[in-house]
């Protein structure tokens, strides 16, 4: 209990290699050996897999640290549920992927929503630390009911278009990675056009960059936090339903991914939306790369860099806001 | 002068009470929870001082438990040392990484300062997980010899718990000279606002690092103490997890107080062992708890106990009394 688990393990998102070619292994190259090209490569299409879900995760959290100022520990949570229920709609319910993957979407989008109406609305007001407490108690009580409701094994999930690897210069790229990476990108867009064309996107904009400028031209700010809320457990279950295939879904995957998504928010500067994504990427293929070396200190990579950002420049690569 | 009474009085019943609970209790099993009460409360005691009242936020406390845990392990289990040297090295090396760790990352305010006392842990537990030529790793290090005192090996339930009671009672009285002094003062100032304190002329770096480098110190004795008591370390024992457990103890126990260490420790300890009867249900049950005591308690049980009792005594018919 408490390890790292293989979920979030940039290895566990290559295909298999060789005759050996066990899952988890901490990769084809052996560390002390120069990587070549192709294995580069490989980390590359790992990493940006990888850290295309690191970026979801840290927009989830960028969002909800824009609208309420509130470091939101529950988020990993988020992914885990959407892994966990995509895969039961899919593995026991039969259903067919799309529906499997919407229904994630829905559910943890209804999760988000009710935690925050549950939990955060009534402590309003709170301190720091309560309210980090409090999103703590969350993901310990989220954890706990999934574990009783999906038991302690980590479950398969099936590819969604087959899992034949397509060769690219050496190496080796699975459908799955192609969805994983188009689909988020097709999110980012649609958030891009929530932000700068919807009335809905504009009003949430205004709301974190000035609450009480938003709500004195009639935004309810409340209904906003909310909403930041949903949207953010949509991010994250969707982040779930498509990484489950390649790297399983586990009761406790929510906690490395929850810490890791942080630390990539950290790294493109907290409070900016691009910056979650690029500090997402970013940190993932740093990962992927760092675990092809030397892959003992794997998670260390991330809470190294975050640490390294804070102390450098806190306000990360893109740093926006100052507090 | 009257605070200070209380204080002494205050610590002189912790001291009774200390003493006369092996009476009470004949499990060894009780004992033994006793102590970890015990070792607990010395760890928040350092982060009531920290939290409470120079108002830096730590989640990573278990790093210093661990790095103390780890000393006393490795001194007497791999060197041979004496287990008292050990537990000296203990201490000196907790308040020595705080001092390390905490000069760059006191920098940070509010959430920065969070994550990177986050961070800070998860490396650390890390390193005590991958570094297996000195910790052995996921094996973790058994064996460990007791301490002893004038010849007696301090091995039994009773003997043990006397040790982290005495240990309990000296840090209590530590941090109750420094809330009174002139360093406590400082501390309150900071709390209060950094920007009012620095223009007072209070040197707020220098006073947060000294809090840092106690609760390090306290933290690394308590490490050593449970190395001792239990005598088996494990990485796993000092990851995120214990950290998140002990900065709840603070914040239950009401962060500024004395007192609430003590009560905190104990009621999240007691909660955590009762808990866990239940099995599938206990982390359920746990985050609930902990989710409900936030939203309705945040001031700690101690002051939510007694703004409940205030509010029923308001309550009661006949006494309703005007602007109370």
């Amino acid at each position: 209990m408490g390890r790292s688990s293989k979920v979030g393990d940039a290895a566990s998102l290559t295909p298999p290699r060789g005759p050996a070619g066990a899952n988890g292994e901490p990769g084809e190259i052996r560390s002390g050996m120069a990587p070549s090209v192709s294995s580069l490569l490989q980390y590359l299409v790992s990493g940006v897999t990888l850290g295309s879900i690191y970026g979801m995760i840290a927009l989830g959290f960028t969002l909800i640290y824009n609208s309420t100022g509130v470091v939101n520990f529950a988020q990993g949570e988020f992914v885990a549920y959407g892994a966990l229920v995509a895969i039961s709609c899919s593995t026991t319910l039969g259903l067919p992927m799309p529906l499997a993957v919407l229904a994630a979407l829905v559910a943890v989008t209804a999760l988000g929503a009710v935690l925050e109406r549950l939990a955060i609305r009534p402590a309003r007001g709170s301190s720091v630390i309560t309210l980090i407490i409090i999103t703590i108690g969350a993901s310990i009580l989220l954890r706990g009911i999934a574990m009783k409701l999906w038991g302690p094994d980590a479950l398969p999930m099936r590819h969604f278009s087959g899992e034949t690897p397509m060769g690219f210069a050496g190496a080796s790229v699975l459908p799955q990675h192609l969805w994983v990476m188009g689909i988020v990108l097709t999110t980012m867009i649609a958030l891009w056009l929530l932000g700068e064309r919807t009335q809905v996107g504009k009003a949430m904009r205004a709301c974190a960059a000035d609450r009480e400028a938003a709500q004195l031209v009639g935004i309810p700010a409340s209904r906003m936090v909310m909403l930041s809320f949903a949207l953010s457990g949509m991010l994250g279950g969707l982040a779930g339903a498509i990484v489950a295939p390649l790297a399983m879904g586990q009761f406790d995957m929510g906690i490395m991914l929850g810490l890791k998504g942080f630390a990539a928010a950290i790294l493109g500067g907290i409070g900016n939306p691009v910056g979650a994504v690029l500090g997402g990427v970013l940190l993932g293929v740093l990962e992927s790369v760092g675990a092809g070396v030397r892959s003992e200190f794997k998670d260390a990579i991330a809470f190294g860099v975050m640490l390294l950002v804070l102390l450098a420049k806190p306000t990360g690569l893109l740093g926006r806001r100052a507090q | 002068m009257k605070r200070e009474l209380k204080r002494y009085q205050a610590i002189g019943l912790v001291a009774m009470a200390a003493i006369a609970l092996p009476r009470a209790m004949s499990a060894d099993y009780q004992l033994h929870l006793a102590a970890i009460i015990g070792i607990n409360t010395i760890i928040v005691l350092g982060l009531n001082l920290l939290m409470g009242y120079a108002g830096q936020v730590s989640l990573g406390q278990a790093a210093f438990v661990g790095i103390g845990a780890y000393a006393s392990a490795i001194l007497t289990v791999k060197v041979g040392l004496s287990p008292w040297l050990g537990m000296a090295a203990a201490v000196a090396l907790g308040a020595l990484t705080a001092a390390i760790v905490g000069v760059p990352l006191l920098k940070l305010r509010g959430h920065y300062l969070a994550m990177g006392t986050l961070g800070f842990g998860m490396i650390v537990h890390i390193v005590l997980v991958q570094w297996d030529k000195l910790t052995d790793g996921t094996v973790g290090i058994m064996g460990i010899p007791p301490l002893s005192a004038a010849g007696v090996a301090l091995e039994s339930a009773p003997s043990m718990y006397y040790l982290v009671a005495l240990c309990v009672i000296v840090s209590t009285a530590l941090a109750s000279n420094i809330i009174d002094s002139r360093v406590g003062r400082a501390m309150r100032a900071v709390h209060g606002s950094e920007v009012a304190a620095e223009t007072s002329g209070v040197d707020t770096a220098r006073y947060k690092l000294q809090v840092f480098i106690l609760s390090g110190a306290l933290a690394g004795l308590a490490g050593s103490l449970y190395a001792h008591h239990v005598t088996y370390v494990h990485p796993d024992t000092f990851g995120f997890a214990y950290s998140i457990q002990l900065v709840v103890m603070a914040v239950l126990g009401g962060m500024t107080s004395i007192w609430g260490a003590v009560v905190g420790a104990a009621a999240v300890t007691i909660i955590s062992e009762e808990l866990r009867q239940y099995q599938e249900y206990s982390t359920i049950l746990f985050g609930a708890v902990l989710m409900a005591v936030m939203i309705f308690m945040p001031g700690g049980i101690w002051r939510g106990a007694g703004d409940l009792y205030r509010r029923l005594r308001r309550m009661r018919p006949g006494r309703a009394r005007a602007g109370v």
